[in-house]
């Protein structure tokens, strides 16, 4: 018992927490948005790949930190613009069409990986984000280092999770966008196109997938390695159904799986004789029970995967 | 600009959406292989001459065409009905390591090859049938959407095949590599073509292709199937048991990809790894959309999808042109077929 109050009392886990949760809060806020104006966007895999990719490149090229973030936003929108065109005005299956885009994201950066850096057999690395301590709070025992020692990404997500709020709750566009994954009908009525607010928010939200995806290479890790992702993205959409769709509940949804998954991570090294697959089986074992719990409480969008065409009921 | 449904799609536009699907998946990747520098034409010639150009060529094709047509077939029963099985994968590594499993009993060993062949594919089948069930039980008893937890399935089921491989099935004879015990003599399936890989596993797939092209066009539950997934609200109103009919074809959808991995171990090689599928699962999906859930289109689909992998690793070599290219082709594939199916179902209006 005493070990496992040393790792829940240990700065250093804690301090994990928020590291851990940074790409899925990025991502399950990407999902939300998505999700709020009515489609399903399951590419968010394949995104988070290609994000994680180009996030490096740019930076192994030559460029900024923050341009690499921006170059993963970008490509993310660009995949998130391709899911729209088939999934809104085609109104095409939003299940087939983003695990196609998951496919084609991730095996696309693959190639453009393996393009650019053709014979290495470990892969290059870059500098990534160091923390930024904000000072004077960062001073506070315990609370300074957990929370105000964290690269600046994280602070970026936090601020996203705080705008989305806003934004989805306190804005006409916020309220334009939850109409839209509610009754779209009613969104045209008002003279507001449901077609390009629903592409417009999928772009968004795309980005934040991408940015979710460059944190892992610019800030968690320093390289960009195939398969590097490992179901994030999936675990992300589960995250939104936990998170009842709700902004705040989604950073609290990625904050305990995140804690869950430090604390996890320590327990390894020091319990024996447990294999080590039955730990790294632990993140997708706990979404699936989030899901059952909360799959038939959450409130989801009423329209969520209608296709909307005008005239058509 | 807006979209008409057309009253009376033309079978001839149907059956010509694959292949505009491909010709369109294909111009894209001949684009991004002229980016890298190589000539797009030499790299598909140089894919058919890899695939069709030599005896080995044609039986490494057809050697992995094989686990794509049961994984292609899995994947189109289960979309028919509206049941999103994206879990193919996992059932394929379940089918795997059950045969490994059974392979470690004394008396399978000591049985005539036909009945221990049998009670393999049997075991790889329940393997793979069990893994769909519980996504399926949860949705049916839940409503948790079965997408996602066939995913997050696959990265557990993977999990616990490694675990399996390092742990109580580890091959001691394997210098250290993570691997399992190699299965007995009596359950390897028979070479098709001496000294190629070439198994009696393509043979076993192309059957079960006409078996479930039967059951779905011509059997009660094939029907109930296909009314699951175009309405179901309609289809239990007029009398269609929608659980069990679903249960039904989470079996048949499981048991193909479970089937898939216990043929591919009993087929090429012999044992268990955490690298007996390229994604096996995940194309299986692509190629039962290219064939547009058809079983019998599930066969051409999966020979293409087989001739892009295999083709694409000469060709990656002579070119420099990374081997991912094939993946890319083939998720393209997907979405372009995408679109020529809607596009064969409407017209452009202005």
């Amino acid at each position: 018992m005493s070990v496992l109050f040393d790792i829940l009392g240990s700065v250093g886990m804690w301090e994990a927490v928020l590291r851990i949760a940074t790409p899925l809060i990025l991502g399950t806020l990407g999902v939300l948005l998505c999700e709020r104006v009515g489609v399903l966007n399951l590419g968010i895999e394949g995104i988070m790949a290609f994000g994680a990719m180009i996030g490096w490149l740019t930076v192994y090229s030559g460029g900024d930190l923050w341009t690499g973030m921006l170059a993963a936003a970008l490509g993310g929108a660009a995949f998130g613009f391709l899911h729209a065109l088939l999934t809104v005005p085609l109104g095409l299956s939003q299940h087939v069409t983003g695990l196609g885009i998951t496919l084609f994201a991730s095996s696309f950066a693959y190639y453009v990986f393996r393009l650019s850096v053709p014979t290495a057999s470990s892969p290059p690395t870059i500098d990534p984000f160091q923390p930024l301590s904000v000072p004077v709070l960062s001073d506070i025992p315990f609370l300074g280092p957990v929370l105000f020692n964290q690269t600046a990404p994280t602070y970026l997500a936090l601020a996203f999770v705080v705008l989305i709020a806003w934004g989805l709750y306190r804005t006409p566009l916020g309220l334009a966008v939850r109409m839209a994954g509610e009754n779209p009908h009613a969104l045209d009525a008002q003279g507001i196109d449901p077609i390009w607010l629903r592409i417009g928010t999928i772009m968004a939200g795309s980005a934040l997938m991408g940015m979710g995806g460059a944190f892992l290479t610019l800030s968690a890790f320093n390289s960009f390695f195939p398969t590097m992702i490992q179901g994030r993205g999936w675990i992300c959409v589960a995250l939104v159904v936990f998170a009842s769709w709700r902004p705040g509940r989604a950073l609290l949804g990625a904050l305990l799986f995140a804690l869950f998954d430090a604390f996890q991570l320590r327990l390894q090294t020091v319990v024996d004789g447990v294999p080590y697959q039955l730990f790294l089986m632990m993140p997708y074992v706990l979404s699936i029970v989030a899901l059952i719990i909360m799959a038939r409480r959450a409130r989801v969008p009423q329209a969520l995967m209608q296709p909307y065409r005008r005239g058509e009921r | 600009m807006r979209f008409e449904r057309r009253e009376h799609p033309s079978r001839a536009l149907t059956l010509l959406a694959p292949l505009g699907a491909i010709l369109g998946a294909l111009v894209v990747a001949g684009v991004l292989i002229a980016i890298a520098g190589a000539n797009p034409f030499r790299a598909y010639a140089l894919i058919l001459n890899g695939t069709f150009g030599s005896r080995l060529g044609i039986s490494e094709t057809l050697t992995r065409t094989t686990p794509l047509i049961l994984t292609g077939l899995a994947a189109a029963v289960a979309f028919r009905a509206r049941l999103w099985n994206i879990g193919g994968e996992g059932q394929f590594y379940l089918g795997a390591i059950a045969v490994a499993a059974l392979g470690m009993i004394p008396a399978i060993a000591a049985m005539p090859a036909p009945i221990a062949i049998a009670l393999c594919c049997i075991a790889g089948a329940v393997a793979g049938m069990v893994l769909l069930l519980v996504p399926l039980g949860l949705r049916l008893r839940f409503g948790v959407d079965e997408v996602v937890t066939t995913l997050l399935l696959n990265f557990v089921a993977l999990l616990f095949v490694s675990l399996m491989i390092e742990g109580a099935m580890k091959d001691p004879l394997a210098f250290g590599w993570p691997q399992s015990v190699p299965v007995p003599d009596n359950t390897l399936l028979a070479t098709l073509i001496p000294r190629t890989r070439l198994h009696a596993g393509l043979l076993i797939a192309v059957a079960m292709a006409v078996v479930v092209w039967f059951v779905q066009a011509r059997s009660v539950f094939g029907m109930r199937a296909r009314a699951a997934g175009l309405n179901p609200r309609a289809a239990a109103f007029s009398g269609v048991p929608l659980g069990r009919t679903l249960i039904g074809v989470a079996c048949l959808s499981g048991g193909l990809a479970g089937l898939a991995g216990a043929i591919e171990v009993m087929g090429v090689k012999g044992y268990v790894t955490t690298d007996l599928s390229p994604n096996y699962g995940y194309s299986g999906i692509v190629i039962a959309m290219l064939a547009n859930l058809n079983p019998l289109g599930v066969i051409v689909a999966a020979l293409f999808t087989a001739v892009m992998f295999v083709g694409a690793d000469s060709m990656s070599r002579a070119l420099s042109i990374p081997s991912y290219i094939a993946d890319v082709t083939v998720a393209l594939s997907l979405l372009t077929m995408l679109v020529a199916i809607f596009l064969a179902q409407y017209r452009i209006r202005r």
